[in-house]
């Protein structure tokens, strides 16, 4: 093929959108901590996984140790079943418990992760039960409401235990 | 009988019908006839490596300052939306969110529509007006494949790197307008654009796209140029509708393609 001196135009503009590319993935994507390890599948049931996405952050501690994968309704507990992709490289006891946590007043939602005292490990394939239900705003409003209306109806200064709305 | 009497309106529609049926028609084939020809026209880089030069290398300053633009805005117009929020530290994601999803692929179809497209319509009209493509198939040279495939591939290459040199531009854009001249925290800027953005979802999507694209404004462009009537007037209506047609096609390809992809 003869040669013409396009070709070094043309590759230093193939290079040119090849570097971009490469930015893109590395700089703004950062493909590089993109965890290329084995994970293990565990599933967890939750009351109310409030505003939970797929590949929201597992968390323990403040770092990252896993992924939600996917998220589906478990129609014979009438709970929701999340399965998380843990990262191989970290073990947990069997009997940590999961929270549904939000980073900053209105961040996105997120698992956190808290170890117990089990000394066999979660494996794939383990479901944890031991779960606590995202903060649904609703509910803590109407809470709050109800122990300030028995609070006031009762007329002691003792409040009542809150979150047992009492009848009048 | 009058033009605006029911059987002549009714024969109108009936013709204006036909002739966009047969319209359809003929640009599927052409289509199927360039995809046919991938082969041959790789086979011979030279035709299609002159043609990246063409359409991409002077496409480059064109699409290297218009990111650079679209940068700055999107830095300024995002800070001042998010730190009414108290936010302002997302810029980073916002800038790179809409530029590799959205913004980097249109915008840069639609630049190239204006740029390259109307280029390969005229060249081709011009051709056609000045019946050389008929003198090449006297010669027994199939004109699409010695024409048109090469412009095709050359297009459909170049399209995707001019993509990412504006997003990667705009970025670079955004980031000298919120971290250098504003004063948004670097580390943050930088640290939730990387959280935030996915390589394959949104960077891979964003490839996707603008292949796509490439696809429709090279194969508007070299239709139009084809099917031109071979006068000046029809060669300059034809350089119109490329853009008219291209720009409307990635606008409706791009909800579409938006739609499918980011549907979660």
């Amino acid at each position: 093929m003869q040669r013409s001196k396009n070709d070094v135009w043309v590759g230093l503009f193939v290079l040119i959108g090849g570097a971009a590319m490469l930015f893109l993935a590395l700089k703004s994507a950062n493909l590089l901590t993109l965890s290329f390890d084995t994970s293990y599948r565990i599933t967890a049931k939750f009351d109310n996984i409030g505003g939970l996405k797929p590949r929201a952050a597992v968390k323990s501690a403040g770092v990252v140790v896993g992924r939600v994968e996917n998220i589906t309704f478990d129609d014979k507990s009438y709970q929701a079943s999340v399965h998380l992709a843990m990262e191989s490289r970290y073990a947990f006891p069997k009997d940590s418990s999961l929270k549904i946590l939000t980073s900053g007043l209105l961040g996105e939602q997120y698992i956190g992760v808290e170890a117990g005292g089990d000394e066999k490990n979660l494996a794939a394939g383990d479901v944890i039960k031991q779960t606590q239900s995202a903060v649904v705003l609703e509910s803590l409003i109407s809470q709050f409401l109800y122990s300030k209306a028995a609070d006031s109806s009762s007329g002691s200064g003792a409040a009542p235990p809150s979150g047992t709305p009492e009848k009048k | 009988m009058s033009p605006y009497s029911p059987v002549r309106m009714l024969s109108n529609l009936g013709f204006g019908t036909r002739s966009q049926l047969a319209e359809l028609g003929h640009a599927a084939r052409l289509m199927s006839r360039l995809l046919a020809l991938t082969g041959p026209a790789l086979a011979r880089f030279g035709l299609v490596r002159d043609q990246i030069f063409f359409l991409g290398n002077y496409s480059l300053a064109i699409i290297t300052v218009s990111g650079l633009f679209v940068g700055f805005v999107l830095g300024l117009q995002g800070y001042y939306t998010l730190q009414r929020y108290g936010s302002s530290e997302a810029l980073g994601l916002l800038v790179a969110l809409s530029l590799v999803r959205e913004l980097g692929p249109v915008v840069t179809a639609l630049l190239f529509a204006g740029r390259a497209g109307t280029s390969l319509t005229a060249e081709i009209g011009l051709m056609k007006a000045g019946e050389q493509l008929s003198a090449m198939e006297m010669m027994a040279v199939d004109p699409v494949r010695r024409i048109l495939a090469p412009r095709f591939w050359g297009g459909v290459i170049a399209m995707p790197l001019l993509a990412a040199v504006f997003s990667a531009v705009g970025i670079i854009g955004g980031w000298v307008v919120g971290v250098v001249m504003i004063g948004v925290d670097a580390g943050s800027f930088w640290s939730q654009m990387q959280a935030g953005v996915d390589v394959w979802r949104d960077v891979g999507n964003g490839v996707v796209k603008s292949f796509v694209f490439g696809v429709t404004v090279t194969f508007v462009a070299l239709h139009q140029g084809f099917e031109a009537q071979p006068t000046p007037e029809g060669v300059s209506r034809a350089t119109t509708r490329t853009v008219v047609v291209a720009s409307l096609a990635v606008l409706g390809l791009d909800f579409l393609l938006t739609a499918w992809m980011f549907s979660l």
